[in-house]
């Protein structure tokens, strides 16, 4: 007799946890419109917000005067952990004060061997390079992704010691 | 070897391999089961690693210390702040420095959210392993909230690189706490849908109940650490037996089952989340004032000469750093004690006698990282 | 009262058209023609159909939106997917044996197809009402699983036979437990066929006329028939997650669509004999006395009243396939020796007593 009101109550017990389940899943079913997580990726560019500290490239700030605030110093080279920074430094006299100074002449970033750790950023004593929070850089060819971060023309800004 | 088995009815059969993997739906990632079947039935796995190695121990010899944290957030990529701090804390013990207060409670929540990150995506593909599709997308739906507090405050969603010797990369973010907060009031309404999706099924039950005991002997023996090994009442857990970062100001329950079965495995892991969130709530309100970067960790590290060892609590099991330095700026030999590598190779003193099926939802309470296996 | 709308005319009409410009032997043959077109037709489009409403609905399950990027909502994603599929490259494996390999494929789909033929979409429109129609299904239908052995053993791939065999064994069974669960409303009806087990629910479905034993039955059959199309929890032929995709790990291309068409033939097949055989096949929903309501219900065309309950029980499998996690091959055994066959013997005693006394409405 023991036997046979287990029986039936296995029975019974699978049949309520099962229908607990079905509960949680025709909750989600029933209330999709709500429920939904996902979003539509190309089509939400434009409210698309990622966030400040996001991590997406590394850049050198550049500012109207088209001057940035990088003095060559290597910090960042160093910090690399990849080798992905590689800096070509030339040195140039200052106008006013006619000492020979260390200015960039190429800064190469090459964004394939980039593992975005942030170590070059907190490295920089002058604050010059930054990361940004865009992204989609996906190219058909590899040599789009070393980049030449200085701009053509730029100089240093002239506060920056 | 192929033996030939000689069944009762005289009918010869024979035992025969099957390779599960490196591509396969259950293995996760590219390990490679070498299975010796007679029927279903599992005769032995040998499981084959190797497929991912990316010797981060050798590029460790020469990259400086603060270089090595952003290597760790590869390895075991779910407990991706567990591993930066075993690095970090063992390079601040090496250098006798003491964090901040504030440092030390960051990375305690960070740590825990880690884990129930790792848990998440434990849990979801626990059931798709059962064949339970759903809980895949619920587990990743709660997991997304982990990562864009993740994404905010560190920059990154999943090789975060927060930590670094000496304290954290940033300061938390303004919208950090009440970020956990809503998290965490979320999840708790989520989590017992957990059981009753999955905990409580029958179906559930019955695959997992009784099924591929871990003695608590055994898991001494074979080194199995983390829910796995506490599964079968090997106390193991560092955070109890050897605090680091905040754990010694928290209270918190060490999950201790004495099955050792698939199930108990799962339900510690599903306990743990609970804790984790207990843990999280007692420290979320009180991050102490303090710096974020202890001043007397110059930008170059160099350690003493002499041989140092931290091991932290990952969402898997211990991990273990061993440095040995030369005082040098890289360390002369450093090797990673990861949880994931003494688990595996338990998988065959459980697995035998068992059917495929039963593999399968063993290797999922395991709860295997390829990555961080091979390393 | 409205009478349902009744399609005989219809069939019949074109019967005595064809019939009048050709001979009865060609009459037939056309006659033939056609509805095997029109059938290849619909279960072309039905299977589409299927296919994207139950990615639909498990993606709402699933908190997803699902496919959404061919045509509007997605609509025209399985007719890419299959134009996808028929392009794709035969691959035999080198050992394989190439006779069987190709021929399983044909035998599932030409399987699930004789089944289809006895279904009564509507009133007057079934290809063959034959006096032995229920068992005609079920008997054709489980020439199906003889693909599946065919196509896992001659992949010459081991997942393929596992999976083959564990079908096997699992097909066999469930075959009983459907069989029975149908066999209460044979007793019940007391004919083996279609039309007149539907004509016998005119009053009523079995599902409410029968009390607990045929709503316990309908259960059973639910259970069985998820077993029987190797669906939701059932799917250990498949098992993704262990076999990598079971009996056709090797099928590519429009071999695997055969198979993957057959799997959504099969469990429209079911779901129209449940709705059949329980829920009144195309009867309109009538409650008791009240003769407006019934009226109303009687304006809805036969074949909506059947496409909405194949549609309801198809659900119903869906919704298991969402929520559990799959059996293992020993219990998917013990549930059905132990557990249906057992309950479902005894279901039918009581229902074969119940009969006999005339204890139904």
């Amino acid at each position: 007799m023991n036997a046979i009101t287990s029986y039936f109550k296995d029975i019974f017990h699978a049949i309520k946890t099962l229908l607990t389940g079905m509960r949680v899943t025709g909750y989600y079913f029933s209330h999709a419109r709500k429920e939904i997580i996902t979003q539509q990726y190309p089509e939400n560019r434009d409210t698309l917000k990622m966030f400040d500290r996001f991590r997406g490239i590394v850049t050198l700030t550049h500012d109207e005067n088209n001057e940035h605030a990088c003095t060559g110093c290597s910090a960042c080279e160093i910090a690399c952990p990849n080798g992905t920074i590689e800096i070509i430094s030339d040195r140039e006299e200052d106008p006013e004060t006619g000492k020979k100074k260390k200015i960039i002449d190429k800064f190469i970033y090459h964004y394939s061997m980039c593992t975005l750790c942030n170590l070059c950023i907190i490295s920089c004593p002058t604050d010059a390079i930054k990361m940004d929070p865009s992204f989609e850089y996906a190219t058909f060819d590899r040599k789009d992704l070393t980049m030449i971060l200085n701009k053509p023309g730029s100089k240093i800004r002239k506060d920056v010691k | 070897m192929i033996e030939e088995v000689e069944t009762k009815d005289a009918i010869k059969t024979q035992e025969y391999f099957v390779n599960m993997g490196p591509q396969h739906p259950s293995t996760h990632g590219v390990l490679r089961l070498m299975l010796e079947l007679d029927g279903e039935i599992i005769k032995k796995v040998t499981p084959h690693i190797g497929y991912i190695h990316r010797s981060i121990e050798k590029m460790s010899e020469k990259d400086s210390y603060r270089q090595i944290v952003h290597l760790t957030d590869r390895m075991d990529y779910l407990s991706n702040h567990m591993n930066n701090e075993a690095v970090c804390l063992l390079v601040e013990n090496a250098l006798e420095v003491e964090v901040s207060d504030r440092v030390k409670v960051i990375r305690t929540i960070m740590s825990e959210l880690t884990r129930l990150s790792s848990h998440q995506l434990w849990w979801g593909v626990m059931g798709m392993d059962l064949g339970a599709l759903t809980t895949f997308l619920y587990a990743f739906r709660d997991r997304e909230m982990i990562n864009d507090i993740f994404e905010e405050t560190c920059g990154a969603r999943l090789t975060v690189n927060y930590n670094v010797p000496g304290g954290v990369m940033f300061d938390i973010h303004p919208n950090f706490q009440q970020r956990v907060k809503d998290f965490i009031k979320s999840f708790k309404t989520k989590l017992p849908e957990y059981d009753d999706l999955l905990s409580n099924n029958v179906i559930f039950r019955q695959r997992t109940e009784g099924v591929g005991i871990l003695s608590k002997e055994d898991a001494i023996s074979y080194g199995v650490t983390g829910p796995t090994g506490r599964a079968s009442g090997f106390s193991n857990d560092t955070r109890k037996h050897k605090p680091y970062s905040a754990y010694d100001r928290v209270e918190f329950k060490e999950i201790l089952m004495d099955k050792g079965d698939t199930f108990s495995r799962y339900k510690a892991r599903i306990l743990e989340m609970w804790e984790s969130v207990s843990i999280i709530e007692q420290l979320i309100d009180n991050i102490p004032e303090g710096d974020i970067q202890e001043p007397s960790v110059k930008q170059v590290i160099k350690l003493p000469k002499g041989e140092f060892y931290q091991s932290v609590e990952t969402a898997r099991g211990e991990l273990g750093v061993y440095v040995v330095s030369d005082g040098q700026k890289s360390p002369y030999r450093l090797k990673f004690r990861s949880p994931g590598f003494s688990n595996l190779f338990v998988l065959d003193h459980m697995v035998r006698g068992y059917k495929i099926a039963d593999l399968v939802a063993m290797m999922s309470t395991i709860d295997l990282v390829i990555p961080d296996i091979d390393r | 009262m409205k009478e349902p709308l009744d399609l005989t005319p219809l069939t019949q009409s074109i019967h005595d058209y064809l019939l009048s410009y050709l001979s009865p032997f060609w009459t037939t043959t056309v006659e033939w023609v056609i509805i095997g077109v029109l059938l290849i037709a619909f279960v072309a489009l039905s299977v589409m159909g299927l296919v994207y409403i139950e990615r639909k609905v498990a993606a709402f399950f699933q908190l997803r939106l699902g496919p959404n990027r061919v045509g509007k909502w997605g609509l025209l994603q399985t007719l890419a997917d299959f134009l996808k599929l028929l392009m794709k490259e035969h691959i035999t494996s080198k050992n394989a044996d190439k006779f069987l390999f190709n021929l399983a494929p044909f035998i599932i789909v030409i399987a699930s197809f004789l089944a289809i033929g006895a279904i009564p979409f509507a009133l007057g429109l079934q290809a063959m009402d034959i006096n032995i129609g229920l068992f005609y299904i079920t008997a054709a239908s489980s020439i199906g699983v003889l693909g599946i052995l065919i196509g896992g053993w001659a992949g010459n791939n081991k997942y393929s036979l596992i999976g083959a065999l564990r079908s096997g064994a699992q097909v066999v069974s469930y075959e009983i437990s459907a069989v029975l669960s149908l066999l209460t409303i044979v007793v019940l009806s007391g004919s083996l066929q279609l039309s007149t087990i539907i004509e016998s629910q005119s009053d009523g479905w079995w599902i409410f006329k029968g009390h607990l034993p045929v709503f316990i039955a309908f259960i059973m059959f639910l259970i069985a028939g998820t077993a029987e199309t190797n669906r939701g929890p059932f799917d250990l032929a498949e098992a993704e997650s262990e076999l990598t995709a079971g009996f056709h790990t090797e099928y590519s291309g429009i071999k695997f669509a055969m198979f993957f068409l057959a799997e959504y033939v099969n469990l429209f097949i079911i779901a129209a004999v449940g709705a059949t055989v329980f829920l009144g096949g195309w009867m309109p929903f009538h409650i008791g006395n009240w003769a407006a309501f019934n009226e109303v219900m009687n304006y809805i065309p036969p074949v909506i009243w059947f496409f909405f309950k194949v549609g309801f029980v198809i659900g119903l499998i869906m919704w298991f396939k969402w929520t559990f996690p799959r059996l293992r091959i020993d219990q998917l055994l013990v549930l059905e020796w132990k557990y249906l066959l057992p309950i479902n013997l005894v279901n039918l005693i009581v229902v074969a007593f119940i009969a006999m006394m005339g204890w139904y409405f």
